[in-house]
């Protein structure tokens, strides 16, 4: 485990089952709600890198959907949004503390995958003019679900804070490369794994790896694209050289092996699991509560996400 | 809240809320609870509507023992509900049917029992468009018709996009497996028959073209074990993407054969050899 490890309960509790489909809405379980001051400062996790930890909680009426890590890397000739936020309030706010900062023009905007916590804040960088920059696939999954993410935080936070779609402008097939000057980031562009648009990248004046949502700490991992992919996807992640790492949730930063250990473990679980289920013909509906169940107390938001994610998994599974 | 029954998309209420379904990520869970302020009243007189144009005028009576259903009362994927329908094992019944009474095409599949049958426990996957009551109706031998009722929460399973191209979700479309639980002699099979093939709903836009992907659906599917019929199903697009069914059969030691088809002239056909009981 992390340095940073902690019972998952003290990140601002994960709602238990009943609570979080109860509308959604967890205002009961949520110790701190809304944008308390604390939950929002910006740290400095490296020289020139700055990230604001997200709320470990799902989008709420009072949280602007800031529920990732989100932040900004300063070079020499601009300044890269590492990501955007989770809606334009969220995005906003992460430009004002950019401005604060640095004179320095913003000019790229990484949406790191197609989930709406992360690419909803980037409505507040249009003005800049910035190269957003995104996976090959990220265009298509957009526009399949741009429009639906749109209307659910429109419903939760109003039309004001919610912002537009935004798409990118730079796309990566494999891999890129953005020269800040005095620092390049080199991008890398995943497999199917979280999502089927999932982009990393790794900053050479730190060596920090941003794997986005490729890596959940503390927080469980939620599955929307390929589990045996997400499982590929982690080795690529061992090869690029970094031993730190900015996961999407979790953590400002941590040690990657033991942060990237924690998730394969999980995601084995989970798909072992969905293997023995399928070869024992436990129905899908049993397989929901019973996989990966022994996992429960190492994640937060457990509840809300493990049955989604076997659910997605047996699919995937099932034609083995 | 109008609806209308059948496939005219130009009538329905295409404020549907969009993808809880298929879209696995955040915001799942916030779904719109399209139809969950709907009255007792109203879901009854909506199912009266229903039950009339697709049984006419014959009777159906409430029943809590030839036919029960289970669902989950709040589905994690909208487009892919697991159903379990069961029956009781003497024969008496001949066909079953599911109905998703606030979909945008209610009648979801029929299955008509043959003699090769073993109904006692039939599972599906359907999409659930809106919350909703289900309701399944079963016909016994001697013609008469029962029903029994459960409320599903789900929204957007029709709407909800898949999660590739097109292109790709066609891909090995008629593929088919069939999957055997042990068995001993003289005992009937359990079998999971899963056919590939993205059941197309037609409701499901395609934000680049802003067309939406014309329905394709398996609308017949016929079981038989050797030359006696296990059972045929008629379906239509509340049944969820790359049908599974669980269901029973009795067997005599002859090749399975099971045979699909769609409702754009797709034609595919597998044969299976069922296990040989272990002694």
């Amino acid at each position: 485990m992390t340095a940073d490890a902690v019972h998952p309960r003290t990140f601002g509790a994960g709602p238990s089952r009943r609570h979080a489909l109860f509308a959604g809405l967890c205002l009961c379980c949520l110790p701190t709600l809304g944008r308390a001051a604390e939950s929002f400062a910006i740290e400095e996790v490296g020289p020139g890198i700055f990230v604001r930890k997200g709320l470990i909680a799902d989008a709420t009426a009072d949280n602007d959907d800031a529920i990732a890590n989100v932040g900004f890397i300063v070079g020499k000739t601009g300044v890269l949004v590492t990501e955007s936020g989770g809606s334009l309030a969220d995005g906003r706010w992460l430009r004002a503390e950019i401005v604060k900062r640095t004179d320095k023009p913003i000019t790229h905007v990484v949406l790191t995958h197609v989930h709406p916590d992360h690419v909803f804040g980037a409505g507040a960088f249009v003005q800049d003019k910035p190269v957003f920059i995104g996976h090959a696939k990220l265009t298509e999954a957009l526009s399949a679900r741009g429009e639906f993410y749109r209307k659910r935080l429109i419903d939760l936070l109003g039309e004001d804070r919610t912002g537009p779609v935004v798409y990118p402008t730079m796309s990566v097939a494999d891999t890129a490369e953005i020269d800040l000057g005095d620092r390049r980031l080199t991008f890398t562009a995943h497999g199917p794994a979280h999502t089927t648009s999932d982009l990393s990248m790794i900053d050479s004046g730190s060596g920090l790896l941003f794997p986005a949502d490729l890596l959940f700490v503390n927080r469980i991992p939620s599955l929307d694209g390929s589990l045996r992919g997400w499982l590929t996807e982690i080795e690529r992640l061992k090869t690029l050289g970094a031993t730190r790492a900015v996961p999407g949730h979790g953590p400002v930063a941590v040690d990657l092996a033991p942060a990237l250990a924690d998730l394969s473990g999980y995601l084995t679980v989970l798909r072992d699991g969905t293997r023995a289920a399928i070869a024992k013909d436990v129905p899908i509906e049993k397989a929901v509560t019973s996989v990966a169940a022994e996992q429960r107390d190492a994640w937060a938001l457990f509840d809300t996400y493990n049955g989604r994610n076997v659910t997605v998994a047996y699919q995937e599974l099932e034609w083995e | 809240m109008t609806h209308r029954i059948g496939k005219t998309l130009s009538t329905l209420g295409l404020g549907v809320v969009l993808a809880t379904g298929a879209v696995s990520g955040p915001l799942v869970g916030m779904a719109q609870a399209a139809g969950a302020s709907d009255t007792e009243h109203e879901r009854a007189a909506r199912w009266q509507e229903i039950a009339k144009s697709i049984f006419g005028d014959r009777q159906i009576a409430q029943t809590d023992s030839l036919v029960k259903i289970d669902a989950p009362v709040r589905a994690l994927d909208a487009a892919l509900v697991p159903i379990t329908l069961t029956m009781p094992k003497d024969g008496q019944i001949k066909a079953v049917s599911l109905i998703i009474d606030d979909n945008p095409a209610p009648y979801a599949a029929k299955f008509e029992f043959g003699p090769a049958a073993d109904p006692a426990e039939l599972k599906l996957r359907v999409r659930v468009n809106n919350y909703t009551d289900m309701h399944a109706v079963v016909e016994t031998q001697d013609g008469k018709l029962y029903e029994a009722k459960q409320f599903v929460k789900a929204s957007g399973g029709c709407s909800a996009p898949m999660g590739m191209s097109d292109e790709e979700a066609m891909k090995g479309m008629g593929d088919m497996r069939l999957k055997f639980a042990e068995t001993a002699p003289g005992k009937p099979v359990e079998a999971t028959l899963m056919v590939r093939h993205p059941n197309f709903s037609g409701m499901q836009m395609n934000q680049v073209t802003r067309e939406y992907t014309p329905a394709r659906y398996i609308d017949k599917l016929t079981v038989s074990a050797g030359d006696r019929t296990v059972f045929t199903m008629t379906g239509d697009i509340s049944i969820a993407s790359n049908p599974v069914i669980n269901f029973a059969f009795k067997p005599d030691g002859k090749p399975i054969q099971v045979a699909a088809s769609d409702n754009q002239g797709g034609r595919w056909q597998h044969s299976f050899n069922p296990p040989s009981p272990t002694n």
